[in-house]
């Protein structure tokens, strides 16, 4: 079952692009990477499902029900951390739990002291005595408290320290096992790498691809690296092969096609090395921004 | 309505509410201290007050007052309790939304699974309720300012009771024209600058009464719909003002709930 439907979605701020006509569907317990650069519109994608601004067109649904008319419903079910948190000053960090918790039918204590402690937060501190990670902190257990089935992460790791991050993950991944749908955008594609099983890449707005991150890295180009005496570039410049370059006895490049063409050329080769690899999320997402 | 917002919302004021009651309080007592001067010595400050350019009164709202009553003399110190009351209101009224949006916390408060208009109606319950504590500031101090000042002498009750229940009114117009501004503009920035601009904007149009005879305009600020020296000398409203007042604010109001329900809530940019 899809948990989010985005159909032909558009948003415009007056004349400037947010996103247009973008569609995707979430499936319930993945995690989906939702990668691309900075204004690409990954949070107006995730502001708009979460019915903090209106879509100019098209439709979006959560769980069923549609964003713009049963926003309440829908998040009675939803945990969201922001890229950046910004939380009432004034209050202590116990205080402004309690208060969030207090929305939700249910009793959050338990697992708010859990994860406070897992994320080794000070309850009893003024939000505005706290550095920019500890706010973070305090953003991942108030998205976390009220044990949601769907969570969205909007660039969750900016301000924590790589141990946070580490122990952030886990945590993600125990709500995944748990059966938690979640919708992870980000621009750093190492993290989406290693956490997400689809993704969907956005480019000016509009969605560039959607696929299985390992259909996506095995239907995309292979690295290849050859080291071989007298080798000529020439014999390699086939179709289906690009950005060919030699240094120092080394011939690299990337290819797509039938890979046996490029197996043929090298047998007649003496070679000293080769690999051939697949290619990082970061170097497919480099070859979808190139294009443009 | 959730009272959970209600609560966050009427402690978040608190201390704002708690510094204007009292200050107006102070205001009160203290201004209607010098009441027994001013009544005793009626004749020669009417003298003064006759000398006056006819203009210069009209400013003070002094042309059609009589400062040698009881309650003449309240109306003219409740002139300024009117402008505070006009600030403050505006001033909850101005930062009901906005502050959470330029501060950044309207993410936090959306993302809850609560509607727009239930959020809508907790703020404004709480900021009437903030208002009702100044309001019911307002009315112990004056009875305690004429019990102190003014034992023994009589006045018209009813006038006086008349003119206290304008505070309620007067507080609501504010607050809701303080809000559906705010709503209308694209961003309020710092809330104060409107909050005193609405006030000072409204006192000063109210002054233009008289100065130019019969100018409508001044038909649109509630210092005019409730105005004092009127109220406590005629025992009356004037019927039409204060049914346009309440229009108004009943408008801008219903304004507010579509435009916040409408409104698009922009991250950090």
């Amino acid at each position: 079952m899809c948990i989010i439907e985005v159909e032909g979605l558009t948003k415009y701020y007056g004349k400037s692009r947010g996103i247009v006509d973008v569609s995707f569907g979430v499936e319930q317990g993945e995690i989906f990477g939702f990668i691309g650069p900075n204004g690409a519109g990954k949070s107006t994608t995730i502001r708009l499902l979460l019915s903090l601004i209106h879509p100019t067109s098209g439709r979006a649904t959560v769980f069923g029900k549609d964003v713009t008319k049963d926003g309440p419903e829908i998040r009675k079910d939803i945990g969201y951390l922001p890229s950046e948190v910004y939380y009432y000053e004034g209050m202590k960090v116990i205080d402004l739990l309690k208060y969030s918790a207090s929305f939700f039918q249910k009793d959050c204590t338990q697992r708010m002291q859990e994860l406070s402690e897992y994320m080794e937060l000070e309850l009893n501190r003024r939000i505005s005595d706290l550095s920019y990670g500890n706010k973070k902190k305090v953003g991942i257990v108030q998205g976390l408290l009220h044990s949601p089935s769907l969570l969205f992460l909007d660039e969750p790791t900016a301000g924590l320290d790589p141990l946070m991050q580490r122990k952030f993950f886990d945590l993600v991944r125990q709500e995944n096992a748990r059966g938690v749908t979640v919708f992870f955008s980000s621009h750093i594609l190492g993290e989406v790498q290693r956490m997400c099983t689809r993704v969907g890449i956005i480019r000016e707005g509009r969605i560039a691809e959607v696929s299985d991150i390992k259909t996506l890295q095995q239907n995309n180009y292979k690295k290849v690296r050859i080291v071989a005496e007298g080798l000529d570039p020439q014999a390699f410049d086939l179709p289906g092969v690009t950005n060919l370059s030699k240094e120092n006895g080394t011939l690299s490049f990337f290819f797509k096609g039938n890979i046996n063409q490029v197996v043929q050329q090298v047998s007649a080769l003496q070679l000293s090395d080769i690999t051939i690899e697949e290619p990082t999320l970061e170097e497919i997402f480099m070859h979808y921004y190139e294009q443009a | 309505m959730n009272r959970h917002i209600f609560r966050h919302e009427f402690l978040i004021r608190l201390r704002s509410v708690i510094t204007w009651s009292l200050s107006l309080a102070l205001l009160i007592i203290l201004f209607y201290s010098f009441s027994p001067v001013f009544i005793d010595e009626a004749a020669l400050m009417n003298q003064v007050l006759a000398n006056f350019p006819p203009q210069m009164k009209a400013v003070f709202g002094l042309n059609n007052m009589d400062l040698a009553t009881a309650l003449g003399f309240f109306s003219f110190i409740f002139l300024f309790v009117q402008l505070c009351l006009a600030i403050q209101a505006g001033n909850y009224g101005f930062g009901l939304v906005s502050i959470e949006e330029t501060e950044l916390t309207a993410d936090f408060l959306l993302t809850r699974p609560v509607s727009r208009t239930q959020i809508l109606t907790s703020k404004l319950l709480a900021a009437l309720a903030s208002l009702a504590l100044t309001n019911a500031v307002i009315w112990i101090s004056t009875f305690i300012a004429i019990g102190l000042f003014q034992p023994g002498r009589d006045f018209e009750m009813r006038n006086l009771l008349l003119l206290l229940a304008t505070i309620l009114p007067f507080q609501l117009f504010f607050l809701s024209v303080g809000l559906i501004v705010s709503l209308l503009v694209r961003r309020v920035r710092s809330v104060t600058p409107y909050a005193l601009g609405l006030g000072f904007g409204m006192y000063v149009l109210n002054s233009l009464n008289g100065i130019f005879d019969e100018v409508a305009i001044e038909w649109i600020t509630p210092f005019k719909h409730f105005d004092a020296a009127a109220i406590t000398t005629t025992g009356s409203y004037d019927t039409r003002l204060v049914a346009l007042n309440l229009a108004v604010s009943l408008l801008a109001l219903v304004l507010s709930y579509w435009r916040y329900n409408q409104r698009d809530v922009h991250a950090v940019s």
